[in-house]
């Protein structure tokens, strides 16, 4: 253990050098601070905007009904406790309760919420209509050189 | 327990908020503030019904509890509305009407 | 604490009856809410029949409600307590139920029209507005303070989404942010005058403050004192008494209409009842020390609401004012504390919801999409362009103003009533300077609407015709003929209105 103790010294020594460095500066230095000094550096030239940041919003959403369905488990624990001594009444109740909550979950589901990838495999109507748009180009383009080809023929 | 001291502590609580309330600027700070203060009264109920050996104190701050998280969610919706119309949530900045 | 010793928890027979109009108005919200996720119509109108029709079943279950405590079924003095004490069946919770029913019906009609309008309908709105609805009627017959502030929370947060609804107006996004932040803040503010009070008398039922007020001397009631007015403020917040009223003028101008009309209305009337409920019931032992509070602040408020309403130049931001006014002129109800003054007050409300419905149909109408032309000036002959909607407005703010003939004129009429019963003589003489300065902005609206001439640069006579969907004219036919009916035969709804007060043994 003895061993180490020089190494002990030392780093306090050095913590302790940044620390006194750092407060005197920080207590003896003059603050004339500006916005532009403030601000992050950035090739030295002073930004004028913010900078656009991608948004997700989906983390946002998640978050906040976790948020709101966790919250709303706090209400479960005192029925759990007490939960022989509520009977089948408090069973109903909290049946009706998990029910309401279940019909606000059926309802972020729908307005997909939880889908986090955008959808890979497509639907069958979007397929099709794929297939249209293409049957159709195949046509015009079939028609287009019969047409050249009856006018050459005339 | 004596209840002076929680009730206090929630005083204190609930200064910070009304003066977090009125002192900052961003919306999302305004939101906190409300959370302190609405969790200050959560201490008092508590502290309340341990005073009075009762248990609707306790069972009021798990309806606080959910109640606040109601309010944030919604209101941090509304920032987010506003933020990306915005691009700041300043209460300040934020005064197309009359404030 | 020993939790386990409360071995037997009296679960008492759930009463669902006490419940059932607020069940309705809930349970219309949960299947709008279903439908939308198994499937979703192409047509909003039909989301909104269905509203209307979840509304009319919930008035239907609060009049069997009325006729119930009327016939003396309920139980002993005409009133019933349900779920332990939460709630409690009486004529005075549904009266104003009815009431609330009344003003999301109209709201519906209203937003229904506004929503095609402005492009921005979607079932949800409807959800809101009904679980908004719930909340108060939830908040008119709680019987204990827990009840009231989550009705109150339900209420405020469905209305603070609604308020930020419109997603093209950043108007409507400011309105919201405001609203909530507002908002959040008095409701700790109520939050903390509740703690207060529950921990002076170790209980948050309304009838249990009463009992132990009855029961014990208290040694000194500064707890109670201080819990009173943070109660009182939080919900004067609600009803956007001044010196609480900062929102309201930002949150009436940006918000969508029909949302602030049902907020005018709605909220105000849970908001009152609140009050009423706590200061009547729970702190009836504290009459004298809150009847001061309240006077002063029934007083400001009308002034104040008067006054700034004078130099608005933007008509909604003027109907905030009135509103706020409106306000004042009900508290004038609560602090008489007698009968008349009740009755009055609980008139003014159903008076005050009709009202300010029409004229907000009205100024929907006029402002076309964007909400754009609500400005004093683009009313500045409007008799010429739209006779019959100018003079539908014209009459409605006779009408607020409280021009003999009309319900307003009988709704201060009756608050006032009250205030001689108690001799509060110099409140019914802050209340009649209030009404002479309201009569002012109200008169020169009409007056902007008949008298003036159209502007020089003659952009309106290019308008064409307002269309007026018939949804919005059966809004208008309804409000005026109920205001005309108000005011010519009052009886029948005042007495009605009297046997609700809370007094009625």
């Amino acid at each position: 253990m003895g061993d180490y103790l020089g190494i002990v010294v030392m780093a306090v020594l050095a913590l302790s050098f940044v620390g006194v460095s750092l407060g005197v500066s920080a207590l003896l230095a003059p603050k004339r601070p500006t916005p532009e000094k403030l601000d992050a550096y950035e090739c030295g030239i002073v930004s004028d905007q913010e900078s656009v940041e991608r948004f997700p919003v989906q983390f946002y959403l998640v978050a906040m009904i976790f948020i709101a369905f966790d919250v709303e488990i706090i209400f479960l624990y005192p029925w759990a406790v007490r939960m022989r001594a509520l009977e089948l009444f408090g069973f109903f109740e909290m049946a009706l309760f998990v029910v309401v909550l279940l019909i606000a979950y059926a309802y972020i589901l729908r307005e997909g919420v939880l889908d986090w990838a955008p959808k890979r495999t497509l639907d069958r109507e979007t397929l099709m209509q794929g297939f249209r748009v293409e049957a159709d180009r195949a046509k015009a383009a079939l028609s287009e050189q019969d047409r050249g080809r009856k006018s050459e023929a005339a | 327990m004596d209840t002076v001291y929680p009730l206090t502590l929630s005083a204190l609580l609930f200064g910070i908020g009304v003066y977090g309330i009125l002192a900052r600027k961003n919306a999302v700070m305004i939101l906190a503030s409300v959370e302190l203060m609405l969790n200050a009264c959560n201490i008092n109920f508590v502290a309340f019904g341990a005073a009075w050996n009762e248990i609707s104190g306790q069972v009021f701050a798990l309806f606080v509890i959910a109640v606040a998280a109601a309010e944030v969610g919604i209101g941090l919706a509304i920032v987010l509305l506003i933020y990306r119309n915005h691009v700041n949530v300043n209460v300040d900045e934020i005064d197309s009407m009359k404030w | 604490m020993n939790i386990h010793a409360a071995a037997d928890i009296p679960t008492s027979p759930a009463d669902y009856s006490a419940i059932a109009p607020e069940l309705a108005m809930l349970g219309t919200g949960l299947v709008l809410l279903l439908m939308i996720a198994l499937k979703r119509f192409k047509n909003d109108s039909w989301y909104a029949a269905i509203a209307a029709f979840g509304t009319l079943f919930s008035a239907g279950w609060a009049i069997a409600l009325w006729n119930a405590v009327e016939s003396g079924e309920v139980g002993d003095d005409h009133v019933r307590f349900a779920f332990s004490g939460m709630v409690v069946a009486d004529g005075f919770g549904a009266f104003l139920s009815v009431l609330i029913c009344l003003a999301v019906l109209l709201g519906i009609l209203l937003s229904d029209v506004y929503l095609r309008h402005e492009n921005a309908g979607k079932a949800e709105y409807y959800i809101l507005l009904l679980f908004s609805a719930a909340g108060m009627q939830f908040m008119v017959i709680s019987n204990n303070l827990v009840m009231m502030f989550i009705s109150l929370e339900l209420l405020s947060v469905c209305l603070y989404i609604l308020s930020a609804w419109h997603r093209d107006r950043s108007d409507s996004q400011e309105a919201g942010l405001k609203y909530l932040l507002l908002g959040a803040f008095s409701s700790a503010f109520l939050l903390y005058g509740i703690a207060f009070l529950y921990g002076a008398t170790g209980t948050t039922n309304l009838v249990g403050f009463e009992q132990y007020f009855a029961e014990n001397v208290l040694f000194s009631s500064g707890m109670v004192l201080l819990g009173m007015v943070l109660v009182v403020v939080g919900l004067c917040f609600k009803v956007a008494a001044v010196p609480f009223h900062m929102w309201a003028p930002d949150v009436y101008q940006g918000a969508p209409m029909p949302v602030v009309a049902f907020m005018a209305a709605g909220a105000k009337v849970a908001g009152f009842a609140g009050l009423w409920r706590v200061l009547e019931v729970g702190l009836s032992a504290y009459e004298l020390d809150w009847q001061p509070l309240l006077w002063a602040i029934a007083a400001i408020t009308m002034l104040v609401g008067s006054v700034l309403a004078i130099v608005q130049t933007d008509v909604k931001r003027m109907m905030a004012y009135s509103s706020i006014a409106h306000a004042g002129f009900i508290l004038t109800g609560l602090v008489a504390a007698n009968e008349e003054g009740v009755r009055g007050a609980l008139f003014y409300l159903v008076a005050y919801t009709i009202m300010v419905m029409g004229a907000f149909a009205v100024i929907s109408l006029v402002a076309r999409r964007g909400e754009q032309d609500t400005s004093l000036e683009d009313y500045r002959g409007l008799s010429r362009r739209e006779p019959l909607l100018a003079g539908i407005l014209a009459f409605l703010l006779f009408a607020m103003a409280g021009i003999p003939g009309t319900s307003g004129f009988v709704a201060k009429f009756a608050v006032f009533g009250g205030l001689a019963g108690a001799e509060r003589w110099v409140l019914i003489v802050v209340g009649t300077l209030a009404s002479v300065l309201s009569a002012f902005f109200y008169l020169r609206l009409v007056v902007y609407m008949f008298m003036e001439g159209l502007p020089l640069e003659a952009k309106t006579p290019t308008l064409s015709r307002l269309p007026v969907p018939g949804v919005s004219a059966v809004v208008l036919a309804v409000t005026v003929f109920f205001t005309l009916q108000l005011g010519v035969l009052p009886e029948g709804l005042l007495d009605i209105a009297g046997r609700a007060t809370l007094f009625a043994g």
